[in-house]
């Protein structure tokens, strides 16, 4: 299907394209790499009016580590992550994570700035940056801002991010003990049924798609810190949870992944 | 309208589009390279990959626009003048790798960007690899051969 027309601009500039957004309104949106954009506009549930591509602004691609934190640029691609020397050093947690995105075709496309302000709650990178204890840096008309990635997702589809603002990088703190990611899905490159992601060897907990965002386990963290074992921690993980019923799964056997998958993050990441 | 120049397999073509224009429609529809198939609306078959800049990417999935000032190679541009096929190509006929071949000029493309992209792979890395390519008819044991072949790991 083809998307509805729009009108496209080029960002010469993260400062261009936020008045580009300033001046266009409601109706435009920023195009990054587009996989998560261009499929919604084929099938019409996206009908942005301008497109503003800053898919150009190469200086917004890099990974850089200093302090103890890694920081990395918005536009840096999935692929970039996922062969990145310097991350598999500084935080292996992302690079493995950007490696089980899609297939290669995606990761050579898409953005870690894309995939967080999509905000799918089944995606994997957000589920990774909030299980790490990430920031989000989004900067707007009137400078920048630092989000922590615990209060940036708000809803399905949706963040705190501000129409006319723009996320710059994306920073995790290098290091920081055992981890593990694991993805649930039965077709090839798809979406997680569910996943879980263990950071900081157990400190940082979250889950994917187990309800309208990417989801801090803090009951599962809280078990780890009080010194319980895995099977204990991960027992409470789908605890308060409403995890959508669709045909992949209903509600019940998602909160079982979640258990189960939960548990075996937590073993992995050296939880006994 | 929006002027586009993109290097197709080597020769600069300049056209103008909508901005909406998918790349596939601009190879297929306005520079006549209909080698590059669209099977699906969903952005999962793979049947439209091409190389954008030396690497795979489902053009279904790309605007034009987007691709402005890149170099494009699509299956058209993978063989050599004289018409000896790319490695890939021949492992792809010397195997068997394809029934009714609507799939094939996306998987060639796909595998020449894998192989290039990890080096050493195995059978297992072969299928994940090409996990966003479908093919509805050879079952994929031939097209798997034939790309660790290409790739110098094995495969009969
Ligand atoms: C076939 C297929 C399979 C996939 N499989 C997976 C998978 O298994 N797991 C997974 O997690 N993802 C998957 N994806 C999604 C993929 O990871 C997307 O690339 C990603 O979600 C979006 O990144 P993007 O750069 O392409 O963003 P775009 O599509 O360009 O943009 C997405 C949204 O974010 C906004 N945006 C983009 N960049 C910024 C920015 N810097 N600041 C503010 N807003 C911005 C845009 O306006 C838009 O609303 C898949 C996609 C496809 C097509
Ligand atoms: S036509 Fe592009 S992925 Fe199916
Ligand atoms: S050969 Fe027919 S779809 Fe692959």
């Amino acid at each position: 299907m083809i998307p509805a027309a729009f009108d496209y601009e080029v960002a010469e500039s993260a400062d261009h394209a936020i008045a580009l957004l300033a001046e266009h309104g409601d109706d435009a949106k920023l195009l990054a790499g587009g996989h998560s954009l261009i499929p919604m506009m084929r099938y019409r549930l996206a009908t942005p009016s301008v497109l503003v591509d800053v898919g150009r602004l190469d200086d917004l691609r890099y990974i850089r580590t200093g302090n103890g934190t890694v920081s990395i640029g918005a536009l840096t691609r999935h692929s970039e992550l996922e062969h990145s020397a310097e991350l598999a050093g500084a935080c292996p947690m992302l690079a493995s994570v950007a490696a089980l995105v899609g297939d290669p075709a995606v990761r050579h496309r898409g953005t870690l700035g894309g995939t967080l302000a999509h905000s799918d709650p089944a995606s994997d990178l957000p589920a990774a940056v909030l299980a790490l204890g990430g920031t989000i840096v989004a900067q707007g008309p009137g400078g920048s801002r630092e989000i922590a990635a615990t209060d940036f997702f708000t809803g399905y589809f949706e963040s705190v991010l501000a129409a006319d603002e723009m996320i710059t990088e994306v920073r995790v703190p290098a290091g920081g003990g055992g981890w593990n990611y694991q993805k649930f899905n039965r077709r090839a490159q798809d979406w997680a049924i569910v996943g879980a992601a263990v950071a900081g060897g157990g400190s940082g907990v979250s889950l994917v798609n187990m309800g309208s965002t990417p989801i801090r386990a803090s009951g599962v963290e809280a078990a780890v810190a009080g010194g319980a074992s895995a099977a204990e921690a991960a027992a409470v993980a789908a605890d308060g949870l409403e995890p959508p019923d669709d045909l992949n799964a209903d509600a019940e056997y998602r909160s079982h992944l979640a258990r189960v998958l939960t548990e075996r993050a937590l073993n992995a990441a050296g939880v006994a | 309208m929006t002027a586009v120049t993109l290097t197709v397999n080597g020769t600069e073509r300049s056209l103008d589009v909508e901005p909406r224009t998918l790349l596939v429609h601009a190879l297929r529809d306005d520079l006549g390279l209909t080698g590059t198939n669209v099977g699906c609306d969903s952005s999962s078959c793979g049947a439209c990959t091409v190389l954008v800049d030396g690497q795979s990417a489902k053009s279904c999935t790309v605007f034009a626009v987007q691709a402005d000032g890149a170099d494009i190679t699509t299956i058209e541009g993978v063989a050599d003048a004289d018409g000896t096929l790319h490695p890939m190509q021949q492992a792809f006929h010397e195997h068997h790798a394809l029934q009714c071949g609507y799939c094939t000029p996306g998987m060639v493309m796909a595998a020449i960007s894998l192989v290039e992209e990890y080096p050493g792979l195995d059978e297992g890395g072969v299928r994940h690899g090409l996990e966003g390519n479908l093919c509805r008819c050879t079952g994929y044991q031939n097209i798997v051969d034939a790309v660790l072949a290409a790739a110098g790991s094995g495969g009969d």
